[in-house]
Order: C-alpha cells, then sequence, then structure tokens
C-alpha cells in the first residue's frame, strides 16, 4: 500500500477511535473517585488474612497469583525467544570462545571504576532488601529482581565485557531462568499436596509487618525475583555478545 | 470532576499508533509501541486513584486507611517488567529482520519480499 494511502486510511480510523475513547472515558467514575469492590474487599483484609502489610504484592503473589504464573511464562517465553533468535545467529555457543574473540574494552576512566565500584554493593543490598521486604514496605520480587541484575551489568560498564561475561556464565544464568520458572510452578503445586487449589497459600500467614509473614508467598516472591534476575541477565548477555562479537554478514 | 489523566491515556494510545503506522525503522516501531503500551498503565492507575489517598501499604499506618486500588497497581507492576522481555524479543527480531533483509525500513521490507 502506497505511503501516503496508508496514513490517510490511519487518520480516518485513528479519528473514530479517539472518538470512541474519549466517549467511553466520559462514561467512567470521575478521576480520584474510584469505586471498585475487588479492591476495596483486598484493601480491607488483606492485612488481616495474609499479614503482609503491602497489599499489592500480596495481589501479585497470591489472590491473582495464577495470573502471574502467566506473566512470569510469557516473561520466560520472551527470553527463550530472544535466545532462540540470537544464539541460531552465532558460530559458536561456547563461553570461552566468546571471551577470546571479545575486544580489550576495560574502562579507562578511574571516575567510572570507582563510581562503579561504590555503586555495585549498594545496588546489589537495595535489590534484596526490595526483594526480601517486598511484602513489608514497597517492593517485590519483580522490582528488585531488576535492580540485582542492573547491580550486575554495571560489572560491565565499570570494568569491561570480559569482567561481566565471565561473572555469569551461560549455563548458570540459563539453569536459574529456569529454575525460578519452575519454583514459581512448583509451589503452586504444593497446595495442591496440602489438599488446596493451585497455587493457594498454604503455609502460615506468619507475624504481621515482619519477614515471616504471607506464608508461600514469599517463596513465590522469591522464586520471582531469581527469573526476573536471570531473564535480564540473560538478555543482557544476549545483546552485549553481539555488540562485542559481531558474526560476519555472510555473503549475499 | 476532571477528566485529564484518561484522555492522556487516550492521547497516548493514539500517538503511539501513529508512530508505528509512519515508522520508517524498526527499533523505533519497536518504541513506539512501548508509547502505546504506556497508555494502558496510565489507565489502569488513573482509574485506582482515590483522591487523598495513600498507596496501599500498611506499615506504619493503619488499616482501614483511605488507600488508592491495589488491584490495577498489581496489574501495572508485573506488566511493566515482563513488557521489558517482550520488547527484547522485539529488538531481537528487528535484528533477524536487518541480518536477512539488510535493512530496518518496514516499507523497504515488504518490497523486498515483493
Amino acid at each position: 500500500m502506497n505511503r501516503n494511502v496508508r496514513i490517510a486510511v490511519f487518520c480516518v480510523a485513528a479519528a473514530g477511535l479517539a472518538a470512541l475513547l474519549v466517549a467511553s472515558v466520559l462514561d467512567l467514575p470521575a478521576f480520584g473517585h474510584y469505586q471498585g469492590a475487588y479492591g476495596n474487599q483486598l484493601l480491607r483484609e488483606t492485612v488481616a488474612e495474609r499479614h503482609t502489610t503491602n497489599v499489592v504484592t500480596a495481589i501479585v503473589f497470591d489472590y491473582r497469583g495464577f495470573d502471574t504464573l502467566g506473566e512470569e511464562f510469557i516473561l520466560f517465553a520472551s527470553v527463550v525467544g530472544v535466545t532462540l533468535l540470537l544464539r541460531a545467529q552465532k558460530d559458536s555457543e561456547d563461553d570461552e570462545h566468546v571471551l577470546r574473540k571479545a575486544p580489550d574494552d576495560m574502562t579507562r576512566s578511574d571516575a567510572v571504576r570507582i563510581g562503579g565500584l561504590v555503586a555495585i554493593p549498594v545496588l546489589f543490598l537495595l535489590g534484596l532488601w526490595v526483594v526480601a521486604f517486598g511484602l513489608v514496605t514497597p517492593g517485590g520480587g519483580f522490582q528488585g529482581g531488576v535492580l540485582l541484575a542492573g547491580a550486575i551489568f554495571v560489572v560491565f560498564l565499570a570494568a569491561s565485557f570480559r569482567a561481566y561475561y565471565t561473572l555469569t556464565p551461560t549455563e548458570w544464568v540459563d539453569f536459574a531462568e529456569g529454575a525460578g520458572a519452575a519454583a514459581f510452578a512448583l509451589l503452586g503445586l504444593g497446595a495442591l499436596l496440602a489438599g488446596a487449589s493451585y497455587l493457594h497459600n498454604f503455609l502460615p500467614s506468619g507475624i504481621r509487618g515482619t519477614l515471616e509473614s504471607g506464608g508461600s508467598l514469599s517463596f513465590l516472591n522469591w522464586a520471582t525475583a531469581l527469573e526476573v534476575t536471570a531473564a535480564m541477565l540473560v538478555l543482557f548477555s544476549e545483546f552485549l555478545e553481539r555488540y562485542v562479537a559481531p558474526v560476519q554478514r555472510p555473503l549475499a | 470532576m476532571s477528566y485529564l489523566p484518561y484522555l492522556l491515556a487516550a492521547w497516548l494510545f493514539l500517538v503511539g499508533l501513529y508512530g508505528i503506522v509512519t515508522s520508517r525503522n524498526l527499533i523505533h516501531l519497536a518504541v513506539c509501541l512501548t508509547v502505546t503500551q504506556s497508555s494502558t498503565y496510565v489507565l489502569l492507575l488513573a482509574i485506582g486513584y482515590r483522591h487523598r489517598g495513600t498507596a496501599p501499604i500498611f506499615y506504619g499506618v493503619p488499616v482501614g486507611s483511605r488507600a488508592v486500588d491495589p488491584v490495577v497497581q498489581a496489574l501495572t507492576l508485573t506488566d511493566v517488567v515482563v513488557s521489558v522481555t517482550v520488547i527484547a524479543l522485539i529488538l531481537a527480531l528487528a535484528l533477524d529482520v536487518h541480518r536477512r533483509a539488510r535493512t530496518v525500513d518496514p516499507d523497504e521490507i515488504a518490497a523486498f519480499e515483493g
């Protein structure tokens, strides 16, 4: 289709869509006047029932844990897709081969190196804290997992590709990625063994507002943190490998 | 009475779609897709907002305090992280297209394949 025709068709369709969106938006309860029975009930009962003070985390890993299982596997499938696409284009799967071909990209700036040295432990600790206390204060496995992966990625920025790649061996990170996804699904099966329905919270709720709260919710939280951390590391590694060790183009 | 946050979501959605339709670069197209997707976050969070409500976290705050809706926040936070990996998959596909077709312009790819 001609480019101008396509844009014209889009403009007509977009105008129609915009009219529908505005009409439906004006029918919503006014901003700031939320009235949802489901949310209100969870706000009232979560703390008493699960002893977790962060209601959002309780919803993610408990009340709507089955949704999160789906999200986890979207994440898992995307990461598998990326590795299938990018690894198929490499001439070798071997970590040592990649390291041998990698250029010397050691960071030369002292300021960046020292800054990284300070940032890595602080970010890593922050990540662990965000995961662990995700049941109590703002945080959780998804957010903390990204922070943990970010802390490890700073190794690449402040040191070199070789240092980063040696720190995250492909087989270990791949294993962690699968293990995180599997742990989430298997914890759901644990509920079946305990005689409850799939992904039901089958452990005691513990002490309110502490790390002991939430029952099996906190294990699902850590399984997610492992999966998200590993997923981000796999993605960093796959894209970085192409950047530092590009494959020669086949002759057309 | 204000509908501005909802209208912002609608605007983001349409602007993102416009970017996708007119894009001349697959990387740019992927970024436009994230803009479109972000509109759903704005809409969800706007719907769940309650005037003078706190975060739905009752640590040091008595249970029963006025709080915003936790369900839409849970939906948004999982999707923010998951969408990053999906975008990575799209970018990997763009790399693959570039390797095969030597271009990242969607219009040229259509011509390339006949």
